[in-house]
Order: C-alpha cells, then sequence, then structure tokens
C-alpha cells in the first residue's frame, strides 16, 4: 500500500480572484502549478505525496467560474459551477436533463455541494495501483501493474486500453460526450475550444493525462450547444454501492425520435476506457430505425463489438451490452 | 541536466526508469556541432586545396580500359536491405523520440511494428553477409585503423603523410557501421524484451518477466541505443548529402559508381572486380562479392 500520510507537504497557496490572475499563476508556475477546484482529488494526491506542486492555484475565488448561463442557443456551464447547482439549475434541467442527472449520481450531496462540474471531468484515474504511487506508465515509469494477468484490474477497461488500462471515473463526463458539449480552455495567451471527445484524451496520445490540458491550461466553461435540447436522455450509473461510490459503467444517450423513428442519436459509455468513449457505431446502427426493442438489442449488440475485457472485467461486456439497450429503448418499454 | 530517470515506489525505494529525455536534445545537439565542425574542416581543406592529396597505394593502378564503365557497389539485395532498414529504423526514431518532443500521437504499434520490419532486415542482412558475402570486407583490421589515424590527422591539418586509397569500404564506412550495428542490436534485444510488457498478439504480456531494477537497465540500454543512433543518423545524412560523397549515395540508389569513381577513389587491388568481368562494356560488372586482400 501508499505511505499515507496526515500532513501535506508545504506549497505556495494562490487565491486569484480573475481568471486572468488564475493563468498568470499557472503559467508562471507550468509544471509545477496545480489549479485546485474543491480539492477532491487533489487533497489526497497531496496527502499521500505523490503529487507535490509548488503552488497550489485555488479557484474558488474567482466568481466568473461559476456562472451557468445561456450562451449562442445552447449554455455555458463555468467550470466551478458546483455539482449541486448543476443538477438544480432550471436552465439545466429543463433543457438538458441528462447532464443534471448526471451531476446528481456523483459521490454524495456533501460532495456534490462542494465539487465542481470542471473538477469531475478533470479528475485523475482511480487505479489503485497508480493511485498508490507504483511506477507505472501513468506515473511516468514504464509498466501497467493493473493489465498483467494476475493483476487485481475488475474496475479497469475493456477498451481503449493502450499500456495502461485505468478508467475515467468522471460521471458527468459521459452526458457531455453525449450532448456534444464544448470545452472552453485558456492559458495566458489563447483560448481554445475543444469538442468534450478530443478533450478526453487515451494513453495512446498521452499516458499520463486524462485529458487535454497542459501545465498552465484552465478549463474555464462547458458549453453546451442546442442540438439535443429537450432530446430524450437516458442516464444510468452501475456502480458496487448506491452512494458515494464510482462507476463500474456509466451509460448517457441523447436520442432525438420522431413519429417512432431515431433521427439522430450519441451514446457515450464511461468506466469501460480511459477516457468516455462515444458509440459511434452504435449510433449508425440504430439512427433511422424505429425506436424499439429490436433496435435497443441491436444498439445493444454493436455495443460491445470492440470489447476486449482483462481477467477479472468481463462482467463489463453484459453490463454495457444491457446498459446501452436500456438507453435505446423506448420510455415505456 | 537528467541522465536517467528515476521514481519512486509506495515504499519510497528508488526505482530506476530509464534515460532521462535531455540525452535526446544532447544528442540532437551534438550531431548539430558534428556537422558544423566538419564542414568548417573541410572547408579549411578546400581552401588549402589538399582536400586529396596525390596518394601512394601500391597496387592501385588497374587497367582502366578492363575496367566496365559501371562497377556495381551495391547488388539490389544490398539496397532494398539498407532502405528498408533505414525506413524501419526512422520510423523507430521518430515514433521514440517525436512524442518527446510534444507532438502526440499513437506511437507504440508503429513502433513496435517498425521493430520487427527492423530484425526482419537485419536478420535478413546478418544471414546474406555472413553466407553469401565476405563478412572480412568490413572487419576493421590494423591496417585500417593507421588509415583511420591518418586520415583524421589530414582532416585537422596536422598530418603530412598522404593518404592512401581504401578498398571497397574506408575505415569510416567500417567504424560507422560496427557502431550502427552494436546500438542497433541493443536496441532490438532489449526492445524485443520490452514488448512482453506490452499487449501484443507476440507475447503473453508479464511485467515481472524482470526485476524492477534489471528491467531498468533493459530500459535504460534501450533508450542509449535510441539516442545514439539519432546521432548516427544525423552524422549518416550529413555524409550523404555531402558533395563529394554523393557519389556513394547514387551507389547506393543505383547500385553502381563510373569507372572513374572506381579508379579514383579506391584502391583497386584492394578491391578488385571478379575475374571475367572487367571487359565488358555494356553490363556494369558486380563488386558487392568483395575478394579480401591486404587486411582489408
Amino acid at each position: 500500500m501508499a505511505v499515507i500520510r496526515d500532513m501535506m507537504p508545504a506549497f505556495e497557496l494562490f487565491q486569484p480572484s480573475s481568471v486572468e490572475d488564475a493563468l498568470d499563476l499557472l503559467g508562471r508556475y507550468g509544471k509545477d502549478g496545480w489549479p485546485l477546484a474543491a480539492g477532491l482529488d487533489s487533497f489526497d494526491w497531496f496527502k499521500d505525496r505523490i503529487k507535490r506542486p509548488r503552488a497550489v492555484i485555488d479557484l474558488g475565488g474567482i466568481a466568473s467560474l461559476k456562472e451557468i448561463r445561456e450562451h449562442d442557443g445552447g449554455l455555458e456551464i463555468g467550470a466551478m459551477a458546483t455539482l449541486a447547482e448543476v443538477s438544480r439549475d432550471p436552465l439545466v434541467s429543463r433543457r438538458f436533463a441528462l447532464l443534471s442527472d448526471a451531476a446528481r449520481h456523483v459521490a454524495t450531496p456533501q460532495i456534490r455541494n462542494a465539487g465542481s462540474l470542471g473538477g469531475n471531468l478533470c479528475q485523475d484515474t482511480r487505479c489503485w495501483y497508480y493511485r498508490s504511487g507504483w511506477p507505472c506508465y501513468r506515473a511516468g515509469g514504464n509498466v501497467c501493474y493493473a493489465s498483467a494477468p494476475e493483476a487485481m484490474n475488475r474496475e479497469h477497461c475493456v477498451m481503449g486500453a493502450k499500456r495502461c488500462v485505468a478508467v475515467s471515473p468522471s460521471d458527468t463526463a459521459a452526458a457531455v460526450v453525449a450532448l456534444d458539449a464544448r470545452m472552453v480552455v485558456r492559458d495566458r495567451r489563447r483560448e481554445r475550444v475543444l469538442d468534450a471527445e478530443d478533450f478526453f484524451i487515451g494513453p495512446a496520445i498521452d499516458i499520463t493525462r486524462m485529458t487535454a490540458l497542459e501545465p498552465g491550461d484552465l478549463l474555464t466553461a462547458i458549453r453546451i450547444p442546442a442540438t439535443f435540447a429537450g432530446a430524450r436522455f437516458y442516464f444510468e450509473k452501475v456502480r458496487d454501492r448506491q452512494s458515494w461510490d464510482f462507476p463500474l459503467v456509466t451509460v448517457a444517450s441523447a436520442l432525438v425520435v420522431r413519429d417512432g423513428t431515431i433521427e439522430s442519436a450519441r451514446v457515450a459509455l464511461n468506466g469501460v476506457a480511459p477516457f468516455p468513449v462515444r458509440l459511434h457505431e452504435v449510433e449508425q446502427a440504430v439512427t433511422g430505425r424505429p425506436q424499439n426493442e429490436e433496435t435497443a438489442t441491436l444498439g445493444g449488440d454493436v455495443a460491445v463489438r470492440r470489447v476486449k475485457p482483462l481477467r477479472h472485467n468481463d462482467y463489463k461486456l453484459p453490463l454495457m451490452r444491457n446498459l446501452v439497450r436500456r438507453a435505446l429503448r423506448p420510455a415505456e418499454a | 541536466m537528467d541522465i536517467l530517470r528515476r521514481a519512486a515506489n509506495p515504499w519510497d525505494q528508488e526505482v530506476l526508469l530509464g534515460i532521462g529525455w535531455d540525452l535526446f536534445w544532447w544528442a540532437v545537439a551534438a550531431g548539430a556541432v558534428f556537422v558544423v565542425v566538419h564542414t568548417l574542416l573541410v572547408w579549411r581543406l578546400s581552401r588549402r586545396a589538399a582536400t586529396r592529396p596525390p596518394t601512394a597505394t601500391p597496387g592501385g593502378a588497374a587497367d582502366a580500359t578492363a575496367v566496365p564503365p559501371r562497377v556495381v557497389r551495391h547488388s539490389l539485395g544490398s539496397r532494398l536491405f539498407h532502405w528498408s532498414m533505414a525506413l524501419a529504423m526512422l520510423v523507430l526514431l521518430g515514433t521514440a523520440f517525436v512524442p518527446v518532443m510534444g507532438f502526440r500521437f499513437d506511437w507504440v504499434t508503429i513502433h513496435w511494428v517498425a521493430g520487427l520490419v527492423l530484425i526482419a532486415t537485419v536478420a535478413y542482412h546478418v544471414v546474406r553477409a555472413t553466407f553469401f558475402q565476405s563478412p572480412r570486407a568490413i572487419w576493421v583490421g590494423a591496417r585500417d585503423v593507421r588509415e583511420g589515424a591518418r586520415e583524421l590527422r589530414h582532416l585537422l591539418g596536422v598530418g603530412e603523410a598522404p593518404l592512401v586509397k581504401p578498398g571497397k569500404y574506408a575505415v569510416g564506412n567500417k567504424l560507422y557501421h560496427h557502431g550502427a550495428a552494436a546500438a542497433t542490436l541493443a536496441a532490438i534485444a532489449t526492445g524485443v524484451l520490452m514488448m512482453v510488457r506490452i499487449d501484443t498478439p507476440l507475447f503473453t504480456q508479464d511485467p515481472y518477466l524482470l526485476g524492477d531494477a534489471t528491467w531498468g537497465m533493459v530500459y535504460v540500454l534501450h533508450g542509449a541505443a535510441g539516442v545514439l543512433l539519432v546521432l548516427m543518423v544525423i552524422a549518416h545524412v550529413y555524409f550523404a548529402v555531402r558533395p563529394e560523397k554523393r557519389w556513394q549515395t547514387r551507389a547506393m540508389i543505383k547500385g553502381w559508381i563510373t569507372r572513374e569513381e572506381y579508379l579514383e577513389e579506391h584502391d583497386t587491388s584492394r578491391w578488385p572486380l571478379p575475374a571475367g568481368e572487367g571487359s565488358g562494356e555494356g553490363e556494369p560488372a558486380t563488386g558487392d562479392r568483395v575478394p579480401v586482400s591486404a587486411g582489408g
């Protein structure tokens, strides 16, 4: 087990009141700077002394990062809006209930009151080999301990693995991918707007990061386009216990159905790969078909085509198939 | 500068991970310095109009009329090996170091597939050179060492002794071959071991095949071979594009050198053409199987 300590090593704490100040600090400290949202992920790292930033930039005092407002027909949600606010906000729940539903499934009420949407999206993987301080690929080392045949890998990848088999633990990540959200990323020099699908990166691209955020970058907002406003949403999270737990598999879907036929669909899973997986093949398979049990079964079968379970997680295969099937069924089924 | 990368395990024990990536930049810088310094030295020599002083190679004067207009320096098989190995090597170095430079892409599969191609080309070369060519043609003997020292002194402008024409391969070619071979074989041996750690169709994944310290050494050797090859590729490409060496580059593309190049650049007694192939005017004579003479 990791060497658990109660005291965090010393770091410089900055509490900027504007995004510009925060970006300036992040740019100044680069790899040694750590943006702190609510600290629900960060403090574990600090206490275990696995991550040792020189400077921590607390984003809690930046009011503009907490706003939820209409934007270009859709919504713009500040990265520091709490999960509780996202789950309760009438703008979100009226038009994009998928996201409010996902936010409501995170951890516990206490954590949702403190934790932010941005923090939930950017949190690091929960692979315990990695979290325990093993020098694995994700920690900059040369090996994945979780993918070995004798490893404890019940919660790990069944697809998208590339050396590292850790999974993305975010409940809201699948929802923002299904909603075709755009992630607003800023550094000192520029602003980038990334598709949610591109924001989450796999180990094939960079094995030490889960998102496209580089040192000096800050996720400032999540923009949800109007495309799927009011669509038929489905969110389900399967976990070992019904509270305060990370997902085994999460499904999020947005369907536009007209006269019983699926006109367009976006389906995403999380907990199955190092990033939230958009199921393009499922979407293609079900688009243009009637929304019925047969189509749902087809979608479920297509969802597991590329699955490659590890020794202890082949249970995720039927789980994925059934969750996708449920996500595609008519509401009354 | 970090020469080695290390990490700590959960018990705060130090684990060796590999070479520091700074070494890659040092290899690039060393390659650039080599190119600049060599260019300046050759330029100084040319200013003194002494790039190639008269040689005194005994037995080097072959009957020019007995040499065909084109002499084969590299057979098709040799050229196919060279270019396929070069392609595999460039892909390997690119997939290894471009991500280090900050350009992220899915490099792992490309890397090990290129590694397999490299292994195939090297195996082909070893079998061919051992059983169908004369491996002694590339050996470095005492005479080569003396000639190499003489060439170096000449390049530095400190030696007055006349240069000696080489056989088929100059000592620089031979030394380069051995350096590249050593680095390549080290990279291959360690690379095959490292494939056991990743998910490929070839091996059952087993990260615990070796202990942490041994794995660390494997990664250090692999990385060191990689940065050495970066340096060697820079030097190789530099020589390939130098004006006075382009005839060798052309020979590696087309296979042949001209009669004049053969007579001017080589000691024909150390690289004699095979008997019976010296009088034809149409087809090039083959020189790939090199008879060994005079310690070459």
